[in-house]
């Protein structure tokens, strides 16, 4: 049997079940922590930041940091908020991300957290790199533009067998994502579709299906991304 | 109380921003009894005749002539306003940043496919012309912004709200459907 545990989030008293990450403990008790590359039922891998709480006067990532008795969470202070906003900027700057001539825009939730921190100017200058667009595998569309490098699709998408489809390339400023020529040239109709559906923005995009949804009915055009679980 | 000036302009822009303005229908009767347009293509003033209190900027700077206007209307308003994705962040013009300008016109000019009758191999380079900028600038990274008002085009209701909102000195109404990207 588990047990379950008293801890505060924002002096509001929570119950979750112990040893379960701060952010799915949040969302038992209706608390929204924004998470970025996150994604639930794998592993964490606490990359951007955007999770970022205090516990007991410390930062963690809410999405790696087990939840235990009598913690002490800060999550929607302004100093926090401020961080958080800060690092969606940061994205925003240091890609290509044109909103107007995107895809995923309405559905990507990269542009949700913006919205939701009103984001309506990056505080840093725009890098403008020059990057590329890989449409050679014949069911995913590729764009580096707009690519986090989250590791969402490395971590969440393997084929039956357990083996990577995709992988990273280079380092530091110079790092991409690749998808295995020959793994990803076999990949099922199902896998691909998985892919682009975990890519957060749109650097992951299937084929011949774009602009399905009209404005004002995409996933993020009316309710801001988190209300799901604030309406727990 | 006088009314408060308001001008307007297009820099690398493609007017979507000022026909977003005219989409707040028949508010625009509200809107002239509010302020007084000086220098705008809406009323075709051409030239600032005075100060004004508020200028609306659509479009980022791709060329001389854009720094040239932004200039201006930096000296002649007493608050600018970068009016959607264009101004704030380049928008689509800025996706050739990042290219080389040499790569740029030669696409344009000489290789494009579209290209037809240029034998001579003439890229533009009259002195009339404006100098193409080597990318695409933000307005903020040319002057000082003091608002910013997101969209492609923002929502005719996001520029209404902030308008008042400039003009009354109220609170400016950000409800979360008219903050957008696209």
């Amino acid at each position: 049997m588990s047990t379950l545990v008293n801890f505060k989030i924002d002096g509001v008293d929570c119950l979750a079940e112990a040893g379960i990450y701060l952010v799915e403990a949040a969302a038992e008790n209706g608390i929204y922590i924004p998470t970025l590359c996150n994604i639930q039922g794998v592993k964490p891998r606490g990359a951007c930041r955007i999770c970022t709480v205090m516990v007991n006067g410390r930062p963690m990532t809410a999405c790696t940091t087990p939840v235990t008795m009598g913690m002490e969470i800060q999550n929607d202070t302004p100093e926090i908020n401020d961080i958080r906003k800060a690092i969606i900027e940061v994205l925003f700057v240091e890609g290509n991300h044109f909103c107007p001539s995107c895809e995923k825009s309405g559905c990507c939730e990269l542009q949700a957290l913006a919205y939701r921190f009103r984001v309506m100017v990056p505080r840093f200058p725009f890098l403008f790199p020059r990057r590329e667009v890989d449409a050679s595998n014949p069911k995913i569309i590729k764009d580096h533009n707009r690519c986090i490098l989250c590791k969402r699709c490395i971590r969440a998408i393997k084929t039956e067998d357990g083996k990577n489809i995709f992988a990273y390339k280079k380092r530091g400023i110079e790092l991409e994502i690749i998808i295995d020529p020959e793994l990803g040239g076999k990949i099922t109709d199902e896998l691909a579709q998985k892919s682009v559906d975990i890519c957060p923005v749109g650097a992951l995009l299937p084929r011949e299906k774009a602009y399905q949804v009209p404005i004002g009915r995409r996933k993020y055009d009316i309710e801001p991304i988190g209300i799901e679980d604030e309406k727990k | 109380m006088s009314k408060k000036i308001v001008a307007t302009t297009s820099l690398a822009g493609c007017f979507g921003c000022h026909m977003s303005l005219l989409d707040i229908d028949e508010k625009i009767l509200d809107l002239i009894e509010l302020v007084e347009f000086n220098k705008s293509p809406i009323d075709d003033i051409k030239v600032f005749t005075k100060q004004c209190d508020i200028g609306l900027i659509e479009g980022g700077c791709c060329n001389s002539e854009n720094i040239h206007v932004l200039k201006d209307f930096r000296k002649h308003c007493n608050i600018l306003v970068s009016v959607g994705e264009c101004a704030i962040m380049g928008g689509l013009p800025a996706l050739r940043n990042g290219i080389p300008i040499k790569e740029c016109l030669d696409e344009a000019y000489l290789n494009g496919p579209s290209v037809r009758h240029n034998h001579k191999g003439i890229i533009p380079n009259d002195d009339e012309l404006p100098m193409l900028l080597d990318r695409v600038y933000p307005c903020h990274e040319i002057v000082k912004i003091d608002y910013y008002l997101p969209g492609c085009p923002p929502r005719a209701e996001l520029i209404w709200n902030a308008l008042v909102a400039l003009v009354t000195g109220d609170e400016l109404k950000l409800p979360y459907e008219v903050v957008k990207f696209d």
